[in-house]
């Protein structure tokens, strides 16, 4: 296996962006599925909706979308210039920030799972035993959503490693920013250079394989936590 | 049994139209996107019953889509050697005419354009200028020339964004993402582009000449059709729009 230094280069960004997003997912889909698990509110259906819209969505779609929201006239560009950040196309925050939306399901839906599966019950245990809300999340949720946390978080990575036309279209295809090892495999292609896009894509596809296998093989079913539509 | 005779019937009526109707898919260069347009519009237009499809997209992946069986009838290339390569491989059904030259242009929607220079993209003002990618677009490849050879690059090198072809650069600008862009002049030169910012032609002795060629495919070969549309591109009308379009003809001297 012989890889370019540019080849290693944006592995490693595809690494360090996949792993930001996770993160990044964690914190902020936790609270989200969290309240999708026990609210009973009407708007219940309309946030799941959002929240799984990136499955059906064409990447197409999120990243026009994205690059005029982001852009100095966009939403997300006005806010991000006020608050003296500059403009996030052909960011690497850029790109994470498209990759929350792009990844959204893939953490939140079986974190809601897990929450739901756990019920009622412990909740109401916990408090009887005087914890409070915060406390009972932190020691009886926590530990009995562990497996769904973790295939969460699995799955966050390889579909953000996965992740391409939105990269191409926000991400100006620049080395070390935002050229990740998908892109980088395209402009292989592009160029005729089939056995270097090889070499990477065999890379990427016995990465991929692991990662689903070793899920698999820990939890036959892990999948199924990610409904479509 | 009636209903077996209507089958029959609309069946018979689809292959008598088919025999009549052809339909040829043209793979275009992105920067022939407005002037390919009108010249399809006007061969669609003397042709009835006929129909010419054109996709666009950056000339390198074409050139692989082609080499892999995509069914595509003509191939217009913004780089003549594309479709050279392809002829010697054996996969065209014509010979590779080249049909104009292109230039290259700095762009802009905010900042105007028609009063800067290469040296104009130094301004702090300007913190991203979009080309096209110069490993397999070959707009990009020409825009790298100018700012190598006008001493820019090493200079410009972190503002640099990359288009997947040159109409995607030229988005990336349009949405303001980018304050300018090296772009098709075929590309500024169309109405809707030109009325903000304006443009500035990169003196073509910064960069090799675009020459750029198109050929019939293996595939096309067998459809009259696609000679035909083959023979109208050298035509007076198609020429005239080519022009229209700042492409430099063949045959023709070169601009400024």
């Amino acid at each position: 296996m012989v890889l370019t230094d540019s080849d290693i280069q944006s592995i490693w960004l595809t690494i360090k962006l996949a792993s930001v997003v996770t993160v990044v997912l964690l914190v902020l889909g936790t609270p989200v599925a969290w309240w999708l698990a026990r609210s009973r509110s009407p708007l219940k259906g309309i946030l799941g909706a959002v929240v799984a819209l990136p499955l059906v969505l064409p990447p197409s779609v999120l990243g026009f979308y994205l690059l005029l929201a982001m852009g100095p006239d966009g939403p997300i560009g006005n806010l991000t210039r006020s608050l003296g950040i500059g403009a996030l196309p052909f960011t690497f925050w850029g790109l994470v920030i498209a990759s929350v939306f792009y990844s959204l399901p893939f953490m939140v839906q079986p974190l809601q799972n897990a929450f739901e599966s756990i019920g009622d019950r412990p909740l109401e245990v916990a408090a009887t035993l005087g914890a409070s809300p915060l406390d009972a999340f932190f020691t009886v949720v926590l530990p009995l959503a562990r497996p769904g946390f973790l295939t969460a978080a699995i799955l966050t990575f390889a579909h953000t490693v996965g992740e391409f036309g939105v990269v191409l279209m926000i991400g100006g295809n620049i080395p070390g920013v935002s050229r990740v090892a998908s892109v980088q495999i395209y402009d292989h292609v592009e160029a005729l250079e089939y056995s270097q896009a090889h070499r990477m894509a065999a890379v990427m596809l016995i990465f991929s394989f692991v990662v689903l296998l070793s899920l698999y093989a820990w939890r036959p079913g892990s999948l199924k936590m990610v409904r479509k539509g | 049994m009636k209903l077996f005779k209507l089958l029959f019937a609309s069946i018979a009526i689809l292959i008598a139209t088919n025999v009549h109707a052809e339909k040829i898919t043209v793979a275009a260069a992105a920067d022939l996107k407005f002037a390919m347009d009108e010249i399809v519009t006007g061969f669609n237009k003397s042709h009835p019953g006929d129909e010419v499809q054109v996709v666009y997209g950056s000339s390198g992946k074409f050139h692989t889509q082609i080499q892999q069986g995509a069914p595509y009838d003509l191939f217009f290339s913004a780089d003549i050697s594309y479709p050279l390569e392809l002829a010697k491989q054996g996969l065209a059904a014509s010979d590779v005419k080249p049909y104009a030259v292109g230039r290259i242009v700095i762009w802009s929607n905010s900042l105007d354009a028609s009063i800067m220079t290469m040296k104009s993209l130094t301004d702090p003002k300007i913190t991203r200028i979009a080309i096209a990618n110069p490993k397999h677009a070959p707009y990009g490849k020409r825009a790298e020339e100018a700012l190598k050879a006008s001493g820019m690059l090493d200079k410009v090198q972190s503002k640099l964004v990359f288009g997947e072809n040159i109409a995607h650069t030229t988005q990336f600008v349009q949405t303001g993402n980018a304050q300018v862009g090296i772009i098709a002049l075929s590309l500024a030169v169309n109405p809707e582009l030109a009325r903000k910012g304006g443009y500035y032609l990169i003196p073509e002795n910064l960069h090799k000449p675009l020459e750029q060629g198109y050929v019939v495919t293996r595939l096309g070969g067998n459809k009259p059709l696609a000679k035909l549309f083959a023979v109208y591109i050298a035509s007076k009308q198609s020429r005239g729009v080519m022009a229209k379009y700042g492409f430099v003809l063949p045959g023709e001297k070169t601009g400024k």
